[in-house]
């Protein structure tokens, strides 16, 4: 015990002494907080619209003004050649073109009935898909205007309509930064956890300390738990940070659920991830293989997490990996309990599973570490 | 009583393609001051990593103070001092606090052996909070020698202390090595340097992994079974290539100012002979004069 204390608080004052680190830990986490929700922004604002117009009439003035009063819209240009809009697609000024024919009022009031014509540029697959049914929208709510205005109300709905209202829950103004905030604060525990103390052991083979270490009696759960132990606290110092600072002053969010309940759960999985650090580490020699092994896994875990791209709604191969991947869960548990509130009931299952992950990724690189080579 | 005993030790890498430790036995005796001598690469670290329980050996026996290094290496671990060869202690801590440090891991403290590592410290004590990594190499090799004594131990091994190091701090660690072995410590040293190799009581000579010979310097020159003499001339390189190709000259190697010889009939006659030869193939300012030979010369012996 009492060499464990020696052992930690020289790790720790190499950590503070560490120029280069130091900023790493606790500016770097605050910065990528302020600058990721707003960056990363799933709402699909101000799309480029061309509106080729060969009618004239009131009807398709009235139907532009509905286009760019919705505030989805930036109308790009109006004209009468659909030769001319498409040019503007082709040159990426443009992102949708609406054509409105000729005699479409004149259509509309005397056969009831008028086609219009929507161009998408498909490149972009969600700016294409949510432009096009956001215009789609925007023209039945406008036919549905005109319907009544023209037809007389029957006493009885002829035929059976279902009205659809919904109400968002957990998050009621469907802000996408909710979504985002406790997300990028597991990936940067998480960043801290499997990077800092992976590189931290293999410096000590780089530089070639742990020689010397290796010839004391200091033991090797000693050794293991002095490198874990400072990386376990000051990830959940940067948690705490980026969960009191920046989510409540800067994007508002209050956890709805418990504290104790975060936070217990967060220490079992800096556990987990420190483990995968350790395992890392008990492979490589260099701290540039070290930071190459790290890399893949971060890029893997990060893009197969749920953090950007909902989990279920990946072919069930990648919904295989996103299950094996300890983020996936914590990612998920952050989310219950900072937007939700869930309670312990509600996360049995993943304590069970990280409780897995930690045993397994510590057990692992316990027995891969060798005093003796 | 000795120390540290080697038998038959065996350590092979890339699964036996290399062979760096070929069936190595010797023995260091309680509060000696041993050397093993030996070029890059020749198997020296191998050696110490195995006695000092870092490095499994193939095969053979090996112990220190009576611990086998394979079983009772926690044991081993307790009582010997391990200066690797590169400096490997911690570069952002300071010279007090690697001190402490090493202290406190072998749970013992600076003041209780204050009196081991006095001496050397007193010179490190102006840049005690100096970081380590910024001292200079002379510096670093005495504080390494410091964290490795700090704990008192029986055996101490010191892997090539001197490489890299300037000539006088080279001669103030031996005299640090001959001070400690006073204090009844063991000292198992290797060294590149050959004439390193008197300043130790006995020496191993090793080549590829093999002990060529044990003995104590003197006795390893007395072995030297020829008469060596040293040639100098006006033009040193052309009188190598001439030496060479001579039938009458066994060897022949170039150290500093002179060639070392010897003779395939070693009498005055050959000596006359050659200074005549020479003098024929114009050079000038000839001297030939026998000389004893150093560990050099039985080492280059040795290996050919």
């Amino acid at each position: 015990m009492r060499t464990l204390g020696f052992l930690l608080r020289k790790e720790f004052k190499q950590i503070f002494r560490n120029k280069s680190l130091l900023p790493m830990i606790f500016v770097a986490p605050i910065i990528q907080l302020l600058i990721l929700p707003l960056a990363a922004d799933y709402e699909v604002k101000d799309i480029n619209i061309s509106i080729v117009d060969h009618d004239h009439s009131t009807y398709s003035q009235q139907l532009i003004s509905k286009v760019t009063a919705s505030g989805y819209f930036q109308l790009a240009d109006y004209g009468n050649s659909f030769k001319r809009a498409l040019k503007l697609i082709e040159s990426d000024k443009s992102d949708l073109i609406l054509e409105i024919p000729q005699g479409f009022e004149k259509n509309l009031i005397r056969e009831n009935k008028e086609k219009l014509f929507v161009a998408v540029n498909a490149i972009n697959g969600v700016k294409a898909g949510l432009g096009g049914a956001y215009l789609a929208q925007i023209i039945s709510t406008y036919n549905n205007d005109i319907r009544m205005r023209w037809l007389q109300q029957p006493k009885f709905n002829p035929m059976p309509q279902i009205e659809v209202t919904s109400s968002n829950w957990f998050n009621p103004h469907l802000n996408y930064r909710f979504f985002m905030v406790p997300g990028i604060l597991a990936v940067l525990v998480t960043m801290v956890g499997a990077y800092m103390c992976g590189l931290n052991i293999v410096k000590e083979k780089e530089v070639g300390t742990i020689e010397q270490i290796n010839v004391t009696p200091i033991k090797k759960y000693q050794f293991i738990l002095a490198k874990l132990v400072p990386f376990w606290i000051i990830g959940i110092f940067i948690f705490s940070v980026g969960l009191f600072l920046v989510a409540r002053w800067v994007y508002g969010i209050v956890p709805v659920g418990s504290l104790l309940l975060l936070y217990s759960y967060m220490s079992l999985y800096m556990v987990a991830v420190l483990g995968l650090g350790l395992l890392i580490s008990t492979f490589s020699d260099t701290q540039q293989q070290a930071m190459s092994i790290t890399f893949f896994f971060i890029i893997i875990f990060m893009l197969m997490s749920g953090l950007f791209t909902s989990i279920d709604s990946m072919p069930h191969w990648a919904y295989i990996i996103a299950k094996c991947n300890p983020v996936t869960y914590f990612i998920e548990v952050v989310r219950m309990i900072v937007l939700k509130g869930s309670s312990f009931s509600d996360i049995k299952y993943h304590f069970l599973v990280m409780v897995g992950f930690a045993i397994f990724l510590n057990g692992f690189a316990i027995m891969n570490y060798r005093k003796t080579s | 009583m000795a120390d540290v005993v080697l038998n038959n030790i065996v350590k092979t890498y890339n699964k036996g393609e290399v062979k760096a430790v070929n069936n190595v036995s010797f023995e260091v005796n309680k509060g000696e001051l041993f050397g093993l001598i030996g070029a890059d690469g020749a198997g020296k670290t191998s050696i110490f990593r195995i006695l000092t329980t870092l490095l499994l050996p193939n095969s053979g026996t090996a112990s220190v103070n009576g611990f086998d290094v394979v079983k009772d290496y926690k044991a081993i671990r307790k009582n010997v001092g391990y200066m690797p060869g590169k400096f490997s202690l911690y570069q952002d801590l300071s010279v007090e606090e690697n001190l402490n440090f090493f202290a406190t891991v072998f749970n013992t403290t600076v003041t209780e052996n204050y009196d081991l590592v006095k001496n050397i410290y007193v010179q490190l004590e102006p840049f005690k909070n100096r970081r380590s990594g910024k001292l200079s190499g002379g510096m670093k090799q005495k504080l390494a020698l410091c964290c490795a004594l700090i704990h008192r131990p029986t055996v101490l091994f010191l892997d090539e202390p001197t490489t890299g190091v300037d000539a006088v701090s080279r001669r103030e660690f031996w005299e640090m090595l001959k001070g400690l072995k006073q204090q009844g410590i063991t000292i198992l040293v290797s060294t590149p340097y050959m004439d390193e190799a008197t300043l130790c009581e006995r020496i191993a000579l090793i080549q590829n992994g093999s002990i060529m010979s044990i003995d104590t310097p003197d006795e390893i020159v007395k072995q030297f079974p020829e008469n060596l003499f040293a040639v100098r001339a006006d033009n040193m390189s052309r009188l190598l290539n001439m030496l060479r190709s001579n039938k009458q000259i066994k060897s022949c190697f170039s150290f500093g100012d002179f060639h070392h010889i010897t003779f395939q009939d070693d009498n005055e006659l050959s000596q006359n002979k050659l200074i005549q030869t020479l003098q024929e193939a114009r050079f000038k300012d000839i001297e030939l004069k026998h000389i004893t030979p150093t560990i050099e010369d039985c080492f280059i012996k040795l290996m050919n």
